[in-house]
């Protein structure tokens, strides 16, 4: 199958209709794997990382999971293709940087995503919409399995699966959920949040993982230690934070609501009047204006029915798929205004805001909280 | 000084964490330094940062000039990159491997998931290990017929085996 016609789709993650979605955009678990008799993918020669890339591919393409897969070698993808996918969350940011030696094969639903010879052989990852950690895991735990009866893995009995990199031994397991998080930010709650969570020997990262920064209100959480604790602790324990954290926002929302509403309507009425109006806007302006306008639909500003265009606004605008959509590639600054254009474009039967709507909604769901907290 | 994460610019962030009577220290640039989101040193997961140099100082000070006889990698090359080079260093290097992963993880044994042909071969070893000192047993008691049987177990066995 073309990766066109897999990326005419958006895929399941972005549709929002898994649990707790308005807040937990995605759940995303990965496992590393290696195979015991090659290298390292960094450190081995290309001739090993090709013996291993045909080794694995086949099998990674016969899975029951993959019937429907696509599949293909890093060279044979554009630096705009593989950047599409990494805004998808597809494949990395590293992976994306692989040449000859390297491949990437996902299925239809985009569900599912195995990167062969990224920094390890073997990148196994499962991608779902809201909070689902333990479905996701069970996803990519079957295709673990599925492949270790196939493929001689790397597996020690003390120290578990072998990665590259030490900090991945072990299970090999990264768990993480995509927050959207703009009351904690705005209420300057967050940094407190972080703290907490890094207390707990969790990360908390940017949008584009490690070293990336927080845009649009998106904070990746997800766990340190990938040895001595079981997949299913580790995913517990990660479960138990984020519910907590998603607590928090939903608090802070209230109480924002409630004793700053000038401050809510301030932050919602201008992202709305720049996103309408704009004609020149960078992906990050854009991010940080849509989280405040995906805030106001969450609210109550505007009508649900317009979520959708939001949350696809927020894919559209990445610069990526910004250029696939006009088929050329672009100039930052030509970039910013197709940016502009296709928002205003997007936008121009968006409705105002209504913020007494928001507000009285606000009001009656505290009554009702009132009221249940006082029967229970 | 130059940044421990860039290794070109001049640092101008100095951290130092004391964890378990250890000290480490991390120097880093502005750009590092923002990028690793060090604005407020108490929100900074340290260890975080800190897995890959503190780790690589660990592995030096025991053995060095090591190298796997496998893949050629050497205690050089982790300070360099933070990676093994393949599964065969965790043995090669397992000096100094111990208290690198303490540092990093909730334990140093493995408690998850065993992929489950593993697990298929270290029952049928023990069955087959059973059999044996059944075999030998039935021997010594003179029971041939039992042990006939237990010998054709032991070959079917060992025919999946392979």
């Amino acid at each position: 199958m073309a990766l066109h016609n897999i990326l005419v789709e958006s895929g399941e993650w972005l549709t929002g209709d898994g649990p707790q979605s308005h807040i937990v955009i995605s759940s995303r678990v990965r496992l590393a794997r290696n195979l015991r008799n090659f290298p390292f993918p960094g450190w081995a020669k290309k001739s090993d990382r090709i013996a291993v890339l045909e080794c694995v591919k086949p099998q990674v393409e016969g899975l029951t999971e993959m019937s429907d897969a696509y599949s293909a070698y890093s060279q044979d993808l554009s630096a705009l293709e593989k950047q599409v996918l990494v805004e998808r969350h597809l494949i990395s940011r590293e992976h994306a940087a692989k040449g000859v030696g390297s491949a990437v094969v996902m299925n239809r639903k985009q569900t599912l995503s195995v990167m062969i010879n990224e920094e390890d052989h073997l990148r196994i990852q499962g991608i779902r919409s809201g909070l689902q950690l333990r479905n996701v895991f069970k996803l990519v735990d079957k295709v673990d399995t599925a492949l270790g009866d196939k493929l001689d893995l790397a597996f020690h009995p003390q120290y578990g699966f072998l990665t590259a990199c030490p900090t991945n031994v072990g299970t090999g397991m990264r768990a993480s959920a995509m927050m959207h998080l703009p009351a904690l930010v705005l209420s300057e709650q967050i940094n407190q949040v972080i703290q907490a969570v890094n207390k707990v020997s969790l990360a908390v990262r940017g949008l584009y993982g490690e070293g990336t920064e927080a845009l649009g209100n998106l904070f990746q959480i997800s766990n340190q230690a990938t040895l001595g604790e079981k997949e299913d602790e580790i995913l517990m324990r990660l479960n138990k934070v984020i519910e907590q954290i998603l607590q928090h926002e939903v608090n802070a929302r209230a109480s924002l609501l409630q004793k700053r509403p000038v401050l809510l309507m301030d932050n919602i009425g201008r992202a709305f009047g720049i996103l309408r109006h704009a004609h020149s806007m960078a992906s990050k302006e854009a991010l940080n204006l849509l989280s405040c306008l995906k805030l106001g639909v969450d609210l109550g500003f505007f009508p649900e029915e317009h979520r959708l265009l939001v949350d696809q606004l927020f894919m559209e605008t990445q610069p990526a798929h910004l250029q696939k959509s006009s088929q050329q590639k672009l100039q930052a600054e030509e970039r910013d205004t197709l940016r502009a254009d296709i928002v205003r474009t997007k936008l121009a039967k968006f409705p105002k805001p209504d913020s007494k709507k928001a507000i009285e909604r606000g009001e009656s769901e505290q009554k009702e909280k009132g009221k249940n907290g006082g029967e229970e | 000084m130059n940044c421990d994460v860039c290794k070109q610019k001049t640092a101008t962030v100095f951290l130092t964490q004391i964890l378990e009577g250890k000290m480490q220290k991390v120097n880093l640039c502005d750009a590092c330094s923002k990028e690793k989101g060090v604005t407020d040193p108490k929100g900074f997961a340290l260890a975080d940062l800190l897995l890959g140099l503190g780790a690589s100082e660990e592995m030096e000070r025991s053995g060095t000039g090591v190298r796997c006889s496998h893949c050629g990698f050497s205690q050089a090359d982790f300070k360099k990159t933070g990676r093994f080079g393949c599964s065969q260093c965790y043995d090669v290097f397992s000096e100094g491997l111990e208290a690198m992963l303490k540092g990093m993880h909730k334990g140093t044994t493995h408690v998850g998931k065993v992929p489950p042909r593993l697990l298929k071969a270290r029952l049928r070893e023990e069955e087959l290990k059973k059999l044996q000192r059944e075999l030998r047993k039935a021997v010594t008691d003179e029971k041939y017929e039992t042990a006939a049987e237990l010998r054709d177990r032991i070959r079917q066995l060992e025919m999946g085996a392979v």
